[in-house]
């Protein structure tokens, strides 16, 4: 073993692009959580996203295209779940297996003609003199544009929930559905745009796998992270800042224990593959104390005769 | 426009007819999808649930329909009775992985003596795996209040590496010329999960299934346990001034679970798999959840409605050989029969009424 090959620079760096799917995916379901919603189909909406991404970004070369498509990939898939929960009334967690299960299966078919294809590369921002400065230029500033673009979006929905009118809205339909439609908000169209917002986040998420972190197209590649993001955000308490932080924790997990594995630690590479989920395991008795924060109208059917 | 009116009670009529609707739905919507792919829809249609049972080789894919009918369900079982109580393991995977590896490395480690004792400590050994699996959300979420559904699923990933490294490493047979994988139990007599009537696929794990059912029927109907799930499952509030105790009913409904689904792996396992080996699982822990959701958490209707996917897993690989339809389409099939399910499922809660629109 050679624990010297491990670089901490190139670690810290790689944290952050391991940290983006579930940080996407995961910012999406708080929106969604947030609004009273649990959608369960977030792996289902990631695996949709990486195929849909993966498949226009080859077929366009480009993999702007690509994310676009897999936003609107999930996005579509989030449709079915709203359709279900919030126009047939069914129930939540079923729906979200559901969703996951569906997705699974439509991903592999619409991937059978992608394996082992190269996706088009998608370039690295060179910021010039931030980009320069040693150890913070690589670790912080020399990334592609959606990691970026995932750290703004931390920003910008822990601004909308806290000051916005659209995310007090949002809240009050999250917490009491009955409240919020008799002050004549429409809770089912709010709810609605919270999902396909969620499942665009989670599309893109997948896409982030698929297109820059693998990059290739797999079966059943996203491999949990949809379910890691869940967790996620149960350990934020349903915010945007803690998401963050629990995204790099998860992302540090993933990227050690495979440079563990590279440098031939003295374990079999199966039982350092477990970690992350024994990590999230570990997170989730960790945190569960914590209750407070969660919607209090989180999973409940809304129904106006009600 | 339409509008939803709730109904008093569920109607008993649509409750039974909706799984029935599901099916027919699934079968234009995947006949479309068939159509999509450039397939003749009838035929991938027939092929799948014609072909099977009355087919030509019908005499060959029937026993296969109780062999692979009856792991999904020994599982589904299980899990719908925390399903009904709102108790959601869905890691059903992880446990019949567990009970597979847990009932094999008994058989293994008893390799090469032979002896009837074997077979029924493999069968203890792959219920207790499966149940020592499920008790880990169980205990945790009574001891730290975790929620069970990530928990329980996190350990199927889990499980996964752990079936990953014991086919590369404790388990792999030691004759085996270095290839993963256990040595065959269906080579080892005494752990050989054999037909017991030959010609027909019964084997042992279908035995447990028919029990499994007899069992959950007299349980829900006859039984003050049976009663405290669906009572839970109705009203929770009302359950717990009635006094039950939940957290009795989360071992009770998690270990139950989780001991079925490590049988079904360990019969699985011994019987038509044979070997503990990577790629093991299929995925029945999965798809166990639609067959609950089809068979409307009903023993019967669970027992029915195992027999139908198992019905599509075999009629599936047929269309797969016969008409080169891809593997993919039918896990898709199988996903939006669960779909359609929950969709029409609106008709047993809600009445559709036509209303004018009012100012709200």
């Amino acid at each position: 073993m050679d624990m010297g090959s491990i670089s901490p620079e190139l670690l810290l760096a790689s944290l952050m692009v391991a940290a983006t799917p579930i940080l996407l995916a995961a910012l999406g379901e708080l929106v969604v959580e947030r609004a009273g919603v649990l959608n369960l189909g977030v792996e289902g909406m990631m695996i949709t996203g990486a195929i849909c991404g993966f498949a226009v970004a080859v077929n366009s070369g480009s993999p702007a295209f690509g994310f676009v498509a897999a936003a609107g990939g999930g996005a579509v898939l989030a449709l079915l779940f709203a359709a279900l929960t919030q126009v047939a009334l069914a129930n939540q967690v079923a729906s979200g297996l559901a969703l996951t299960l569906f997705g699974l299966g439509l991903s592999s078919l619409l991937g059978q003609g992608y394996v082992g294809i190269k996706p088009p590369p998608v370039a690295r921002l060179d910021i010039p003199l931030l980009g320069d400065i040693p150890f913070l230029g690589r670790v912080l500033f020399s990334h592609d544009l959606m990691v970026y673009f995932g750290l703004a979006l931390v920003g910008l929905i822990w601004w909308m929930l806290k000051y916005s009118r659209a995310g007090l809205i949002l809240r009050a339909v999250g917490e009491n559905h009955d409240a919020a439609h008799a002050l004549g908000y429409k809770v089912v169209r709010i709810r609605v745009a919270a999902i396909l917002f969620g499942g665009a986040c989670a599309g893109l998420g997948g896409a982030y796998i698929s297109l820059i972190r693998v990059p290739q197209w797999t079966e059943g590649m996203t491999a949990g992270a949809g379910w890691i993001a869940l967790a996620l955000v149960v350990f934020a308490s349903w915010k945007a800042g803690r998401v963050l932080l629990g995204a790099w924790l998860f992302g540090g997990v993933t990227v050690l224990q495979l440079n563990l594995q590279a440098a031939g630690f003295a374990i079999p590479v199966e039982y350092l593959s477990m970690s992350p989920y024994l990590i999230t395991i570990l997170v989730l008795v960790i945190m569960a104390g914590d209750k407070s924060r969660a919607p209090a109208s989180l999973g409940r059917i809304f129904h106006a005769s009600q | 426009m339409l509008k939803l009116e709730k109904r008093p009670q569920p109607s008993r009529l649509w409750t039974w007819v909706t799984p029935l609707l599901a099916v027919v739905i699934t079968m234009l919507a995947g006949g479309a999808l068939f159509a999509a792919l450039g397939k003749d829809p009838v035929e991938a249609i027939a092929t799948i649930f014609w072909q099977p049972l009355f087919g030509e080789f019908a005499f060959y894919y029937r026993p296969q329909l109780l062999i692979k009918g009856a792991p999904l369900i020994l599982i589904a079982i299980g899990l719908s009775l925390g399903f009904r109580a709102g108790i959601w393991n869905i890691g059903a995977e992880g446990q019949y992985i567990v009970g597979a590896l847990t009932g094999a490395g008994v058989g293994l480690a008893f390799y090469p003596t032979e002896s009837v004792l074997i077979f029924p400590l493999m069968v203890l050994a792959g219920a207790l795996g499966g149940w020592g699996w499920a008790m880990i959300p169980a205990v945790l979420k009574l001891r730290f209040g975790t929620n069970e559904i990530l928990v329980s699923l996190m350990l199927v990933y889990v499980a996964e590496q752990l079936l990953a490294a014991m086919a590369l490493g404790p388990m792999k047979n030691p004759e085996g010329m270095g290839f993963p994988g256990s040595r065959n139990l269906r080579q080892y007599e005494s752990a050989h999960n054999a037909e017991l009537i030959t010609g027909t696929g019964m084997h042992w794990g279908v035995v447990a299934a028919f029990i499994a059912v007899i069992f959950a029927y007299v349980l829900l109907t006859r039984h003050s346990l049976g009663y405290h799930i669906r009572l839970t499952g109705q009203a929770p509030r009302a359950a717990r001034f009635a006094g039950v105790r939940p957290a009795r009913l989360v071992l009770v409904c998690l270990g139950t679970a989780g001991a079925l689904a490590g049988l079904a792996g360990m019969f699985e396992v011994s019987g038509p798999a044979g070997q503990v080996s990577i790629d093991f699982n299929v995925g029945y822990g999965f798809t166990a959840i639609i067959v609950a959701f089809l068979g409307r958490l009903h023993p019967l209707g669970i027992l029915l409605a195992g027999l139908l996917m198992a019905l599509t897993y075999i009629g599936g690989e047929i269309a797969q050989s016969n008409m080169g339809l891809p593997a993919a389409a039918i896990q898709l099939f199988q996903g939006m029969l669960l779909f359609f399910l929950l969709a029409v499922d609106v008709l047993t809660n809600y009445r559709i009424r036509l209303a004018r629109r009012e100012v709200a």
